[in-house]
């Protein structure tokens, strides 16, 4: 191996990667609220809706979970256009993430509500207390506690996967790697770097959801 | 020169198709031998080990595929001295890459075995491999195959990014079909047909799968 490292140029660069950083930040924050909302939503169809939206949602969950990402995300920007819908490449990535993340998160939604068992609804009612009451008591928090685990492994995953929007060049950061690599030639230093940013990232969120998961469900 | 869409580019794509089988096999054999690694390490009973597999699944998992491929595709040559195919370079990421996750699966399938199985082996003068051996792989591999079939469903969709790094599999046929036929709608749609015509059935076996094991308990 007689490879010099050589990282200079890539440090010469800190204020592009920051931010790349940002936008990665940005996107994932846009993801993540837009997936909890589509996800609540169709968690409920799922659950309480009726038949026929019910199964649209199934089959709406099946199609995204079973086919690629990166795929979803050329449909959005690069097929789109054809139906007369020309995104930029931001929008484009808010939208296919927002619609992958959705998905997911339905799922994960759909089985914490599906895990506070009927009888215990029924119990709050002979209790007295009003739907909106057994709602907020017996389901809601119960719910959360089961969904949160699982929910928040999945925003990060979803962090990791902004990565892919650089393939439409939204200036994320990948994107602003392989735009580093083009003006430096050091490819394997910048890869390099830029992946051990996202495992900080990765970690810092990953600590942040300890840390709210034991302030919210600790004491208990 | 643009040429129109027909269905011998639904052939293209589908022989593409293959190469996004094989690599998914060959990350599966290649994952499959860290996992079992990375699984073992961290149920062994030596400290040191259970905190290096812990390292390298927190290491993967923190770090997105796309870093993986592209570290590996120009870290290789620097480490081997000699330019690597994608075909290797895309290999050997997917296999790192596909231990870590594959390693946590069967690690927690392992320690869904009851604690008295290891002591009922150590009871018996079964020593910490043949425990394993004889007593909790055995009952272990049968909770751990839902879970490994919906992991190959992820490992599927994730060879597509395979594509970034000149791979030709499924979604590259598509990105040069569609530079060709300049109907991005129609063949990006065709692509992720295809790979749902993988990937779900998949999905429905370990369902399957899984619904059968919680019967069976």
């Amino acid at each position: 191996m007689n490879y010099r490292f050589n990282f200079r140029d890539i440090w010469a660069q800190t204020d592009f990667i920051l931010e790349g950083i940002l936008v990665t930040l940005a996107l994932t924050v846009v993801t993540m609220l837009s997936g909890l909302v589509i996800g609540t939503l169709g968690a409920a169809a799922r659950v309480h809706g009726p038949r026929w939206l019910s199964t649209m949602v199934a089959a709406y969950v099946e199609v995204i979970r079973n086919t690629p990402l990166i795929v979803q995300l050329f449909l959005v920007f690069f097929g789109l256009p054809s139906a007369g819908i020309r995104l930029d490449a931001m929008t484009a990535s808010m939208i296919a993430l927002g619609i992958n993340l959705g998905a997911y998160s339905t799922e994960i939604i759909r089985a914490g509500l599906e895990a506070i068992p009927r009888t215990q609804v029924e119990a709050g009612r002979c209790l007295g207390l009003s739907g909106v009451q057994v709602f907020r008591h017996v389901v809601l928090f119960p719910a959360i506690k089961v969904i949160y685990p699982a929910l928040s492994s999945q925003f990060v995953l979803i962090m990791l996967a902004t990565s892919v929007v650089s393939q439409i060049s939204a200036p994320d950061l990948f994107h602003v790697a392989s735009i580093i690599q083009s003006r430096t030639f050091r490819d394997f230093e910048i890869y390099a770097v830029v992946s051990g940013i996202y495992l900080a990232l990765a970690l810092a969120m990953k600590l942040g959801f300890a840390a709210i998961h034991h302030l919210a469900f600790g004491r208990r | 020169m643009i040429r129109e869409f027909a269905a011998i580019d639904v052939y293209y794509l589908l022989l593409a198709a293959r190469w996004t089988l094989a690599l998914t096999a060959l990350a599966f054999v290649g994952g499959g031998l860290f996992g079992i690694v990375v699984a073992l390490m961290r149920v062994s009973p030596f400290m040191p080990l259970r905190a290096l597999g812990a390292a390298y699944v927190n290491v993967v998992q923190g770090i997105p595929l796309l870093g993986w491929l592209f570290v590996f595709f120009f870290g290789l040559p620097i480490l081997a001295s000699v330019q690597v195919s994608s075909w290797v370079a895309a290999t050997v990421a997917f296999s790192f890459y596909a231990g870590a996750f594959l390693g946590e699966i069967w690690r927690g399938c392992l320690q869904a075995i009851p604690r008295q199985q290891w002591e009922a082996g150590a009871a018996l003068g079964l020593g910490f491999g043949e425990q394993l051996r004889h007593v909790i792989v055995p009952q272990a591999v049968r909770v751990a195959i839902p879970p490994t079939v919906g992991f190959l469903v992820q490992l599927i969709k994730n060879t597509s990014l395979g594509a970034v790094i000149g791979f030709v599999e499924l979604t590259r046929e598509g990105q040069l079909t569609n530079a060709a036929t300049y109907r991005p709608f129609t063949v990006y749609i065709a692509v992720a047909a295809i790979y749902f015509a993988m990937c779900f059935p998949l999905t429905q076996l370990s369902r399957r799968l899984e619904r059968r094991l919680r019967v069976a308990r």
